[in-house]
């Protein structure tokens, strides 16, 4: 079995491993060198010049933050209101197909569309939906790209990310034990305490699933940021991401980009080692 | 108040019924706001306060349609996705069984390296694997895009996949073993009804996440292999309103996904509990 | 309950795979790589009539969003990718790729006439006196203000009004209460966005980007005078969240009747008169782009054009398509097929010259008038060692406008002061230029 149980998995190891390989090898060697796009032919060695030039960049520290509350916030709200929701409609009541598939329907708008259509329509603070509720309520609307850059990012990118995790949510629930809560409810268990110890601990595993994998996509948000605020005001809602596309996409600086691609990866697993600290003992109860 | 009397059970279902829909209706505004823009003029469509009375028209779809080869991208969306998503499938199933139902000291390990391969942002990675496509002349071509979009989602895949089949309990499978079934059988007639729930969702999620890929798919591809992302790019222009033609264009390409969803979602509801198996 | 994925499966392989080939072309195919603009969408409409002349060439179209052609195409032509046989490229980076020999020399033939191109547009297009990409439309800046307001406010506009004035009539239209907002400009950080807005302002004020020793000179007076004034100009009499608008965002606003005045891209004239999507359509006048201590550089230069990269393998044919486009008689088609007042513009003296065109189009005059006066050669008024009047041609250039871009809007929106901001910029412009080695 032992033996089998290698093959199974070999597929996915093989391929992946190629996939991750060759890239990483490129990008380490691109890194050390002056390479830009501009000025094919000339690759000159220049050591840690790259990453020197990229972790002073007056924006790092910022970015860094601002990468790291995007990820803390998104998965907060996604996760909190995530279970919430699929915990409401877990139960059948009419209408609860529809319903569903209205939740999951922001998951399937691209990025881009999504980015603007908050931008445009939502968030606009003359012609934005937002700005004509708070005019109703007899407030002067928030400018919400202006001043609440990160904010308004935030809101973007949990938006879109909340069906995935109510998907996930409510595949999981699906599969509990219905004896055993009725069994708790019979012995007059309330609500809340069926949910502190038979639900919760049931969803933990999917909770864990959900961190990470958001953890990895939420590291790398780029379209609504290029789209909405340009990174700024400033460099209010510019994150690693955007800052690798300002320094070095955008002057085709090869060199300097994979020197950031590096320092992304190496952000990426420190969140990681955090977050698996956080959530990681119910990967595998 | 009795809430297990039977007027107690139906008031609690009313006032769930009404927060379910009002927080579906909440969420889904905006896609709604961006429906009923795809059928405005573009006047009607930045007019202050926004004009929810007026005659639709269909001038913006059919000015897509016109205009760019709306089922050759459509076509190679479809294509894309749903071959990445099934090939990927089939790759991660016996990855992700291997692990929950064998798993060794490693398993934890493994599934954590196979996330990482995910951290390098794609804009640092972009010239290495467009040099890598052009050797290997598989610019402009669907199989390039089917890689990598298989290659993006494996791990998510194996991970959602592995969390799903531990929901199992082990003793089912040990009944079935005990009764003498093979590998394949166990897995066609036991795994698969039990976590059909479970890789729905997941091949749902992953479609998804190659339909809406936008980096890889404008980066990759040229007049051939474009795929729907190429075609809302093609609509948010730098000069000139198109808020109505870009929510026409946004409709067209999630329809097929919306299709798909609805399907998907009948499989999640139909997931089977412990009590029916048992 | 069991399925039985694996026909199917068998099948969907089969099939993608199938179509992942590349079928064999019979005619040669031309890739052409476009924005999405509105002229350009109408030379995709009107391709048949140039596959309908020469049968043996078929186009197929690539349209994309600026930014992300601009990367596009750059990847590959950087890398001879061989993947697009047309280009569609601005005069920032006609210039420097026509120098490196990634471009083809537009070789035009006898009916073109290249000396009915304006000369500031082929020179903008050119290196070393070659011309490496052939324009298709081009547009300059200036200033589109709302005549009915201006008369309500008993304001009256000079041909070239300085800024000053400009700000005495913002402050005399502003009027937010009935929804109407002196004055609408840029601010959304990017190079092309609010940056090629505020270079012109600042050359208005006599200011440059870097001097002759590629110096760069965001601390100086006239950076510093120009920037305050419009910060002071667009928090008392602009609309709220100006710092995140671009040519869109206000021409929305402006076809809406919101903004009094605006200095933006003269191609938006074509919009905001235009009945179908402008409430204002017959309300605006034009003047040119405000002065202030000189008129060098103070309305701005550009042009789309279409390059065909050295790398290409069907370069006959992309030069045939080229000429055509840019021909006049692609421009007397345009007007047969979708009127005179949708002609590209900005690229041929014919066209103003042309009684029907300068009857359709009410912004004629001052659009070409401002065209005639932008010179990217010579636009500020210390000499300056870049070419481009609202940008400077180095590679270096997209990424310090960004920058720059953002800390302009940081400083707009209030969340930094004026200083603070052009100190940040002075600092980013420098790392950039001492990276790529041409500040020494």
């Amino acid at each position: 079995m032992r033996s089998l149980a290698r093959l199974l998995l070999a597929p996915a190891v093989g391929s992946l491993f190629l996939w991750m390989i060759v890239p990483l090898a490129m990008t380490l060697y691109f890194s050390v060198l002056r390479y830009n796009l501009m000025e094919p032919g000339e690759h000159t060695f220049v050591g840690l010049g790259n990453f020197r030039f990229f972790v002073t960049d007056p924006s790092f520290g910022t970015a860094i933050l601002n990468t790291l509350l995007l990820l803390g916030s998104v998965i907060l709200i996604t996760v909190v209101l995530g279970v919430l929701i699929a915990l409401l409609v877990n139960e059948p009541f009419p209408g609860q197909g529809v319903v569903r598939v209205l939740l999951i329907s922001p998951f399937f708008v691209m990025p881009t569309v999504n980015a603007l259509l908050w931008k445009h329509m939502m968030m606009n603070p003359i012609y934005g939906v937002l700005a004509q509720v708070w005019r109703a309520l007899g407030l002067t609307p928030i400018d919400w790209l202006s001043d609440w850059p990160l904010l308004s990012v935030i809101i973007m990118v949990a938006w879109q990310w909340l069906p995935f995790a109510v998907l996930i949510f409510i595949t999981s629930l699906q599969g509990m034990n219905r004896e055993q809560l009725e069994a708790a409810r019979m012995d007059g268990a309330t609500w809340l305490q069926q949910f502190r110890f038979l639900v919760l601990p049931h969803l933990a595993r999917s909770i864990a699933v959900v961190v990470m994998i958001e953890m990895i996509f939420l590291l790398s948000v780029f379209a609504e940021i290029s789209t909405t605020t340009g990174g700024g005001p400033g460099d209010a809602s510019t994150n690693i991401a955007y800052l690798i596309f300002k320094q070095a996409l955008l002057g085709f600086d090869v060199g300097v980009a994979s020197a950031g691609a590096l320092f992304a990866v190496v952000l990426a697993n420190i969140a990681a080692a955090f977050l698996i600290r956080l959530v990681g003992k119910n990967m595998d109860r | 108040m009795d809430l297990n009397s039977p007027s107690g059970q139906k008031i609690a279902l009313g006032v769930r019924t009404l927060a379910a829909w009002f927080v579906a209706l909440l969420l889904f505004f905006p896609i709604l706001f961006m429906l009923v823009t795809s059928f405005k003029t573009e006047l009607q469509a930045i007019a202050v306060p926004s004009v929810w009375i007026f005659t639709p028209t269909l001038d913006n779809f059919t000015h897509v349609q016109e205009r760019s080869d709306y089922l050759l991208y459509a076509k190679n969306s479809l294509v894309t996705s749903v071959v990445s998503t099934l090939v990927g499938l089939l790759i991660a199933a016996p990855a992700a069984y291997s692990m929950a139902f064998f798993p060794s000291k490693r398993t934890k390990d493994i599934l954590m390296w196979m996330l990482s391969t995910k951290m390098m942002p794609a804009v640092g990675a972009l010239v290495p694997v467009y040099v890598m496509a052009q050797t290997a002349h598989l610019l402009d071509t669907t199989f390039a895009l089917i890689v990598v979009f298989m290659l993006s989602n494996l791990p998510l895949m194996v991970w959602m996949l592995y969390s799903h089949f531990k929901e199992i309990p082990p003793e089912i499978l040990e009944a079935a073993r005990m009764d003498g079934a093979s590998l394949l059988t166990e897995f066609r007639h036991v795994i698969l009804p039990l976590a059909m729930g479970g890789i729905a969702s997941t091949g749902l999620l992953c479609l998804v996440l190659a339909w809406n890929e936008a980096f890889w798919s404008l980066n990759l591809t040229a007049a051939n292999a474009g795929t729907l992302a190429a075609l809302i790019a093609s609509y948010s222009s730098p000069e000139g309103l198109f808020w109505s033609k870009l929510s026409a264009a946004s409709v067209l390409a999630i329809a097929p996904i919306v299709v798909f969803g609805w399907f998907s979602q009948k499989q999640l509801v139909q997931g089977l509990t412990f009590g029916a198996v048992k | 309950m069991t399925r039985k994925p694996l026909p199917a499966l068998g099948l969907a392989l089969a099939v993608s795979l199938g179509m992942a080939v590349p079928l064999a072309a019979n005619a040669t195919d031309i890739v052409v790589a476009t924005v999405n603009n509105g002229h350009m969408i109408e030379m995709q409409k009107l391709t048949h009539f140039f596959e309908q002349a020469n049968p043996d060439i078929h186009v197929k179209w690539v349209t994309l969003e600026e930014g992300v052609l601009r990367q596009r195409v750059t990847t590959d032509i950087a890398t001879k990718g061989g993947q697009f046989d047309v280009m569609t490229i601005g005069m920032y980076e006609t210039p420097i790729w026509g120098k490196k020999g990634w471009l083809q020399e537009i070789k035009p033939d006898a009916g073109y006439d290249v000396d009915d191109l304006l000369p500031a547009i082929r020179s903008g297009l050119s290196a070393d006196g070659k011309l490496y990409a052939a324009p298709f439309y081009g547009e300059s800046s200036m200033l589109m203000y709302r005549s009915d307001l201006a008369q309500k406010a008993g304001v009256t506009f000079a041909e070239r009004p300085t800024w000053d004035q400009v700000r005495d009539a913002a402050a005399k239209m502003n009027d937010p209460k009935a929804g109407v907002y002196g004055i609408c400009l840029r601010g959304k950080p990017g190079w092309g966005d609010n940056m090629a807005f505020l270079t012109t302002l600042v050359n208005a004020y006599g200011g440059q980007w870097f001097d002759m020793s590629w110096k760069p000179q965001l601390e100086s007076k006239p950076w510093h005078d120009a920037i305050t004034f419009y910060v002071d100009l667009l928090r008392k009499y602009g609309p709220p969240g100006s710092s995140a608008n671009s040519f869109n965002e206000i021409l929305a606003l402006y076809n809406e009747g919101k903004c009094g005045m605006w200095v933006d891209a003269t191609i938006a004239a074509s919009f905001i008169t235009d009945p179908k999507q402008s409430k204002v359509a017959d309300k605006v006048a034009f003047a040119q782009a405000p002065q202030q201590v000189t008129a060098k550089g103070a309305n701005w230069l550009w042009a789309w054009a279409l390059g065909v990269p050295a790398s290409t393998k069907n370069a006959a044919a992309a030069q045939k398509f080229v000429n055509w486009a840019t021909s006049k008689a692609y421009i007397e088609l345009v007007a047969k097929e979708a009127g005179w007042a949708h002609v590209p513009t900005g690229t041929r003296k014919s066209t103003y010259a042309n009684p029907q065109f300068v009857a359709a189009a009410k912004f004629a005059p001052a659009e070409e008038k401002a065209i005639a006066t932008a010179n990217p050669l010579d636009s500020t008024l210390p000499k300056s060692p870049y070419v481009g009047v609202q940008f400077a041609a180095i590679p270096e250039f997209q990424s310090i406008g960004v920058t720059v871009g953002q800390q302009m809007s940081a400083a707009l929106a209030g969340k930094e002061s004026v200083d603070a901001a052009l100190k940040a910029s002075q600092t980013a412009a420098e790392r950039e230029l001492t990276k790529s080695g041409r500040l020494k």
